[in-house]
């Protein structure tokens, strides 16, 4: 009986499937032909959702280029304003004696001064005054100087002469203050836009290439703060991190790939490497603090301690880049080494070494590029002190470029934007260089084996 | 003396024990090398180590002591009332230094701080003096010792070698040593900072408000130090960036992977890893100066208050950070999936964004889950983005178009500047970097993890 049933419910499921197969799929029936349709704007959509993703990205990059760019090319030239000035025997060297200790100590603020008042002679009003000084930047009184100490004839004689101008004129020149808005919500007065017109129309006011923008360290004036004493403050950090993480990153990356037991010891630097190079950059920071800073004793704001510091967080990625370097040489080339009675450690010194040498610098500079551009565990470490001079060796206390992008992002003068992008540029220019010399070592040197 | 002089003497001094180790051991082998254990080379090299590391070493040692015990020194020579007080001993030891370095002329101080500040600059003179004599006769003992053991029997490609493979394992523990140094000095400060204020108050306080009284006539808020508002602006901030990085990223990896053309790919991924490579400072000014501008104005037209230094635009700028980061994670994930997989697809008439949907992406999704930990992780501590972008104020709001400040803009709001270390202020900042250290690491074992095991699966 009940092999009957069963034979019957057989039977039934067998009736179902033969129905299901004796009716074919019509493929060009509409359904079919909708479904079909369907599924293909399905696949262009999703395509189109890929290429759009990638479309943002780069629109984001260019964005980001674009406005760094259009925010800081003015940067690299400078208002001049020309004046008339008259190098008063009885201001700079009353006894006409031409010592130069005499000329350094002349106030040739006031030359400036009283140029700007013979320009301007309706000029009375204390405060007004006051703005008309503005007009020159005061730094310009140091160019000024070196002029006459440079060329001593020029006392007496009444010469016209370039002088840097301060940094709301320049922006004024720059077009960044519209004079057309309301004068309290404006950094220059009615007047201020009144003399630089008289100027204007004088041709007394050019723009010529910042060259000082590239020679001389930071400052609190906009138009006299450069970009050099962060450029060499970086150069010294890098050489550290350079001298430090290169050799140890090597040797580490060399001793866990050719020469470790498989023990204990070299899981744990394995796992420790991993984890270092996930491990957030500003907790280096606070390392470098501790150790470095409170328990060591070294000089605040030094690059030593910045390229100590960034040395920690650059060894991953070396010790990475170099442990594939050597891994992509061929065992071939070491079994031949050691089949003629090399030591292990000539087999590396002599041969696995100079082969992998291009992986490991390409990686090397790769890892120099990130420390570069690295910058919150510099604040950590007090590299964020406002500094005029230029550096003079790893002790001195000094600023790095992004550090001083930094500072001057902070800063509230309107001229420190146009600078600070300016610097962006310089730090992304050489960024570019160092990443571009890294394709090009890797293009160069790359082997197939 | 300056440093680099020293070491470039050390190296001088180093290169002429070479040559004359080496000059020996030819002297020795009377023109045939064959009469040596090991080549000339390596008598040099032999002699040239045991210049240049006993001096290296005295170096390292000297410097990472001499001034905790000068300064151990000079403390112990200034009156109690001084050193009574933690925050004039520091402001005392301040002066010394500026008037050791011949900066102190305008200080007006006591004269047992001026004569403190010439005893250092004495002191200072001195250590240097001695560490270079005592580096020197660590060089010259060294070398004086190992060319007098110059033999043609000195198996000196032996010893040179055990050195070379001490100096390797002494740079892989390197590695250990700075997990070690990080764990323990954010340790070190934080247990200090948990006996002032309790972890649970730390961990569970609903307020910050840092700004703690430095002297005591000061008016000040008493200082509240409950961390939750910190977390809630990262978190807030970090969730912006994934729900930016996490569709981009993903769709160009798929993109990249599965439909462009190789000439696009050669253009288009470099392109995309610029992305990665641009310095966070950058970004950073981009957010503040370009996003956060554009924002405010074009929410100000929909009648919507955005504030100037909004979750939205340091979050928005931070997922643009880690497209790259997503993307090629996942392109790496996804390419893994085995290619079976795929012709299965295919085979059975799935067209490539159905197989990429139903077969790779659910295969790859234990690698993508991964990838993204690994992203939020970055995104938790990335640091100069909410520095310049992100506010200062411990707002609790989930609001993205409000200020909100994050753990790593407060460890640099707190210490950048004067710092006491023995202020609650000071020290939370290193408690704050103890939480974001351990969950950052916790966030990554994880995903490491996660991505391993989904490599042995299809290995």
């Amino acid at each position: 009986m009940t092999d009957m049933a069963s034979l019957m419910e057989d039977r039934a499921a067998a009736k179902v499937i033969s129905d299901k197969v004796q009716k074919p799929v019509d493929w060009d029936s509409p359904k079919i032909a909708r479904n079909i349709k369907k599924r293909y704007a399905a696949e262009r959509r999703f395509k189109i959702y890929g290429l759009s993703a990638i479309g943002v990205a780069l629109l984001a990059l260019f964005v980001l280029a674009f406005s760094i760019g259009s925010k800081g090319y003015t940067a690299f030239f400078q208002t001049y304003v020309q004046l008339e000035i008259n190098f008063d025997p009885a201001e700079i060297d009353p006894n006409g004696t031409g010592d130069p200790a005499v000329i350094g100590k002349a106030n040739f603020d006031d030359l400036i001064k009283k140029a700007l008042l013979a320009r301007f002679p309706d000029v009375t009003d204390r405060r007004d005054k006051r703005d008309l000084y503005g007009v020159v930047s005061g730094g310009a009184s140091y160019d000024l100087r070196e002029r006459v100490m440079e060329n001593p004839n020029l006392i007496g004689q009444t010469r016209k002469i370039w002088l840097i101008s301060g940094d709301d004129f320049d922006m004024l020149n720059k077009g960044y203050i519209d004079a057309n808005v309301d004068e309290g919500s404006r950094r220059l007065n009615d007047k201020e836009i009144g003399w630089y017109d008289a100027l204007v129309s004088d041709g007394a006011v050019e723009k010529k290439f910042h060259s000082r923008f590239f020679t001389s360290g930071d400052s609190r004036e906009p138009e006299l703060a450069g970009i050099w004493g962060a450029a060499v403050g970086s150069f010294y950090t890098l050489l550290v991190t350079l001298f430090l993480s290169f050799p140890i990153g090597v040797l580490a990356a060399v001793y866990l790939e050719e020469f470790a037991p498989k023990n204990r010891f070299t899981t744990i630097v394995e796992v420790n490497i991993n984890n270092l190079a996930a491990v957030p950059s500003i907790v280096f920071g606070l390392l470098g603090l501790e150790v470095y800073l409170n328990v060591m004793h070294l000089p605040r704001s030094a690059p030593v301690v910045g390229g100590l510091t960034l040395a920690l967080m650059t060894l991953p990625t070396i010790i990475i880049a170099s442990r594939a370097a050597i891994k992509a040489v061929p065992p071939s080339i070491r079994q031949a080494a050691l089949g003629l009675g090399a030591s292990p450690v000539q087999t590396v010194t002599h041969h696995v070494l100079p082969l992998a040498m291009p992986g490991i610098l390409t990686g090397t500079i790769i890892g120099m590029a990130q420390a570069l551009g690295e910058t919150a565990p510099l604040l950590m470490i007090g590299m964020v002190a406002f500094i005029v001079d230029i550096p003079g060796g790893a002790l001195d206390p000094a600023t790095v470029l992004p550090v001083q992008i930094y500072l001057w992002a902070d800063s509230p003068e309107r001229a420190f934007v146009e600078k600070t992008s300016a610097a962006i540029m310089v730090l992304l220019a050489f960024l570019i260089l160092m990443n571009g010399l890294a394709v090009y070592l890797r293009k160069k040197f790359e082997r197939k084996w | 003396m300056s440093l680099s002089f020293l070491l470039l003497a050390v190296a001088a001094l180093c290169a002429l024990s070479f040559y004359f180790g080496r000059q020996r051991a030819v002297a020795l082998s009377g023109g045939r090398y064959s009469n040596l254990h090991s080549l000339p080379a390596h008598y040099g090299t032999y002699v040239a180590l045991w210049c240049g590391l006993p001096a290296l070493l005295l170096l390292l040692v000297w410097h990472s002591l001499q001034g905790s015990i000068i300064q151990a020194m000079i403390i112990s020579e200034l009156p109690a009332e001084i050193t009574g007080d933690a925050g004039q001993l520091s402001l005392a030891l301040n002066s010394i230094s500026l008037i050791a370095a011949g900066n102190g002329q305008h200080l007006n101080v006591v004269p047992e701080v001026i004569d403190a500040g010439q005893r250092l600059a004495n002191l200072q003179t001195i250590a240097n003096a001695a560490m270079i004599v005592v580096m020197l006769s660590g060089s010259v003992l060294g070398v004086s010792l190992s060319y007098r053991k110059i033999s043609a029997e000195l198996r000196a490609r032996n010893n040179v070698e055990r050195i070379f493979r001490w100096m390797m394992i002494a740079c892989s523990a390197i590695a250990i040593l700075s997990t070690v140094g990080i764990v323990f000095s954010l340790l070190f400060e934080a247990l200090h900072f948990f006996s002032k204020i309790s972890p649970v108050e730390f961990l569970f306080g609903l307020e910050w408000s840092p700004q703690t009284a430095i002297r005591a006539d000061q008016v000040a808020s008493e200082g509240a130090f409950g961390a939750i508002p910190l977390f809630v602006g990262t978190l807030l901030i970090t969730i912006i960036a994934m729900c930016v990085a996490v569709p981009v990223g993903l769709f160009s990896a798929i993109y990249m992977g599965e439909y462009a053309s190789p000439k696009f790919r050669a253009v288009a991924k470099p392109a995309l890893e610029i992305l990665a490579g641009v310095p966070t400072v950058v970004y950073g000014f981009f957010a503040a100066l370009t996003v956060a501008p554009f924002l405010r104005n074009n929410g100000a037209v929909l009648g919507l208050d955005v504030s100037s230094e909004s979750a939205l635009a340091a979050g928005l700028v931070m997922g643009v950070m880690i497209i790259p980061f997503v993307s090629s994670l996942s392109d790496d994930v996804m390419s893994q999936v085995p290619k079976s997989l795929r012709d299965g697809s295919y085979g059975l008439g799935a067209t490539k964004s159905e197989t990429i949907r139903h077969v790779i992406f659910p295969a790859a999704l234990p690698g993508i889950v991964g990838a993204v930990l690994l992203a939020v992780s970055r995104a938790i501590g990335e640091t100069m983005i909410v520095v310049m972008a992100a506010g200062l104020a411990a707002n609790m709001t989930v609001n993205p178009l409000q200020a909100v400040t994050t753990v790593t803009v407060q460890i640099v709001t707190l210490l950048v500047g004067d710092q006491e270390f023995d202020s609650a202020k000071t020290l939370s900042a290193f408690a704050l970097g103890l939480v974001l250290f351990l969950v950052t690491l916790g966030l990554n074992v994880f995903a490491l993890k996660v991505v391993q095991k989904y490599r042995e699966k299809y290995d």
